[in-house]
């Protein structure tokens, strides 16, 4: 007895520390995280520039941003309705673009690379080569591709270049090449961005996929082998259904990267400014505050425009898991609590006695 | 017998010659992708060694001599407005070293509180840090902008350096780690020799998590050395001395030195090679780390 009181005095004098370790974090956390997304839900109910950015104006930024001004079609109203929509469809496009390819490229080399018969020398190193372009500095990445791209007649690029060699970018007249818009183009530039976001991230998608199988109990995949099965059947009857959860954590991680998306798109132009056909929503509600004077931003369509961004994604976040969701797990779940009522009923009749 | 035994040496051969050719088949694709995936990097390379007439000629895959001609102009005065190399590796490290240290630290610290003590508001603290890893940056920036103006502090490093102490999914990493190797009588141990609370985490728990800190460590680097957003957004009127790299690289953009590609390339080519080197360093630990669920950003 004395002993456990003594345990109790014991752990109750060692509580205070736990307290004392997790504190830096949770200081740090309210004054720069907290605060921060509190903050901005508090200026997206504040004015703009021309407003007053101290002023509450209610709900107009949201109401400016979801339906504009359709009547006056140049005032600041419709100007930021429309810009929010083209963004969100920028945001989009780029996104699904980038995603399809990458995941699809990403789960077959993950089930090539784990398949234990298959003899490929050097599978470490084209892991290693893989993951590379994702270490890389988006910035500077970004810069690099519009060197590559470039698309003037005389300084047909890198790209073009070999392109205009392979055959399919034909040749002028009179000696220059006749290049593919890469930067100026609406598509092509789209084209390009998905490229890099795809190159970008595919190894590391790769490689998260790869643990998801190699945690797959073996002895599944060998049962598989003894009864015949083609290396088609072990991946959609045992690989991708186990491979569920995390491919759903995949999926929404992804969604909200992509609807972050900005280094790449925001960076990938000639003249430092953002080009329409490629402003996400990052890149929108960035320009907006990104002023050297806040008082002459537009920060409460900034503010108002995150509050949407940051309810979009808990909405993404939220369907992904529910169509992701282990259905046998539910429907177990569901006949277990069926099994202990009737338990429970079968108990009533024989007076609560528990059988 | 021999009959039965023939057939089966039939299918199992058989059986190895569509391995084969599958492999062979695989091994191609592989190295189609190596060749995408560094191509590129090896034109970045390349360009970085060849002049601006040269380069706007054509694609060369053959490394020129023109290097040393393009690192002055790359270091001369049209580039100095926008881009100063050695200033911004300089900035970059304080920013990325300082950032890096208090990001591992205070994740081990405070996932060594909430796996260590028992108090009542543990498995509260626990659960806020795993919500607080969905909020994605973009949507508190607004807010953190214009709370960091008010309090004077844009156009400092404090904010790009402080915010590090929080960082979420390192802790949630952390105590992962903690939970499968951990023992807590070591902390027991410690205790009846009179070992203080802090002194058995610093000489006790953070040697015994060297692996976990070291894969931190180096996502938490290169993380913060990549990070162009928040930089850009905090230090919005300083002088080139004072950007990091990656901003150095945006600046270059609107400027009109972006014609003379020679030196362009080699100015991205130095904002590159130095990660490049770290990561064929190291190349081991962090795919190991990214099986571990290490990181997405």
């Amino acid at each position: 007895m004395a002993s456990a009181a003594q345990r109790r005095i014991k752990s109750i004098s060692y509580a205070k520390y736990g307290y004392i370790f997790i504190l830096p974090f949770f200081i740090v956390y309210l004054f720069f995280q907290l605060w921060p997304l509190i903050n901005t839900f508090i200026v997206a109910f504040k004015g703009n520039a021309d407003t007053g950015v101290d002023n509450w104006v209610g709900l107009n930024n949201f109401k400016d941003i979801l339906f504009g001004n359709p009547d006056k079609p140049f005032t600041a109203a419709q100007t930021v309705h429309e810009s929010f929509f083209r963004c969100l469809g920028n945001t989009v496009i780029l996104w699904v673009g980038n995603f399809i390819p990458q995941i699809i490229l990403s789960l077959s080399l993950a089930v090539w690379f784990t398949e234990a018969n298959l003899k490929i020398p050097g599978r470490e190193f084209f892991k290693i080569v893989m993951y590379l372009p994702n270490i890389l500095t988006a910035a500077s990445v970004a810069v690099l591709f519009v060197q590559l791209c470039g698309q003037s007649e005389t300084n047909p690029g890198a790209i073009n270049s070999l392109l205009s060699k392979v055959g399919i970018v034909k040749s002028l007249p009179n000696g220059h090449i006749d290049p593919i818009e890469f930067i100026d183009g609406i598509w092509p530039s789209r084209f390009v961005v998905m490229f890099i976001q795809t190159w970008m991230w595919f190894g590391n998608t790769m490689i998260m996929l790869m643990s998801g199988i190699q945690g797959i109990n073996p002895s599944l995949f060998e049962a598989a082998s003894i009864d015949g099965a083609t290396s088609g059947q072990v991946f959609r009857k045992i690989t991708l259904p186990l491979l569920t959860p995390i491919m759903a954590y995949t999926l929404v991680t992804s969604m909200i990267g992509g609807l972050q998306m900005f280094d790449i798109p925001y960076l990938y132009n000639k003249n430092g400014t953002v080009k329409e056909s490629l402003e996400t929503i990052a890149a929108l509600i960035y320009k907006y505050f990104h002023v050297s004077d806040l008082s002459k931003s537009k920060l409460g369509y900034s503010g108002a425009a995150s509050v949407l961004l940051f309810f979009i994604t808990l909405a993404l976040g939220c369907i992904a898991f529910y169509m992701t969701r282990d259905k046998d797990e539910i429907a177990k779940k569901k006949q277990r609590k069926k099994n202990e009522k009737q338990l429970k009923q079968q108990n009533k009749q024989f007076g609560g006695f528990s059988v | 017998m021999s009959k039965m035994s023939s057939v089966y040496g039939e299918a199992k051969a058989n059986y190895t010659a569509k391995l084969k050719i599958k492999s062979a088949i695989l091994f191609v694709w592989f190295v189609i992708l190596t060749i995408i995936c560094l191509f590129p990097i090896y034109i970045l390379l390349v360009n970085a060694t060849r002049t601006t007439t040269d380069i706007s000629n054509g694609i060369s895959f053959l490394p020129s001599t023109h290097l040393f001609e393009n690192y002055k102009s790359a270091t001369g005065a049209d580039f100095r407005l926008n881009y100063r190399a050695l200033y911004g590796y300089r900035n970059s490290l304080i920013i990325t070293c300082t950032s890096c240290f208090l990001t591992v630290f205070f994740s081990a610290l405070t996932a060594y509180g909430i796996h260590v003590y028992d108090f009542k508001l543990k498995e509260t603290s626990y659960t806020i840090i795993l919500l607080v890893m969905m909020v994605p940056m973009q949507v508190t920036s607004a807010g953190f902008l214009s709370f960091m103006s008010k309090i004077h502090l844009t156009n400092t490093y404090w904010p790009l350096i402080i915010p590090a102490v929080a960082a979420p999914g390192v802790v949630y990493f952390m105590r992962s780690y903690m939970k499968s190797s951990f023992p807590l009588d070591i902390v027991e141990a410690a205790r009846i020799d009179g070992c203080s609370e802090f002194r058995t985490f610093v000489s006790i728990a953070i040697p015994m998590m060297k692996p976990a800190i070291a894969v931190q460590a180096i996502f938490a680097f290169i993380a913060s050395w990549n990070n162009f957003y928040t930089p850009n957004m905090i230090l919005i009127s300083v002088d080139t001395k004072k950007k990091t790299l990656p901003m150095m690289i945006n600046a270059l953009q609107s400027s009109d030195v972006l014609n003379d590609y020679g030196a362009v390339y080699l100015a991205i080519a130095m904002s590159i090679v130095p990660i490049i080197i770290a990561y064929v360093l190291l190349s081991r630990f962090i795919i190991a780390g990214v099986a571990l669920g290490g990181v997405k950003e």
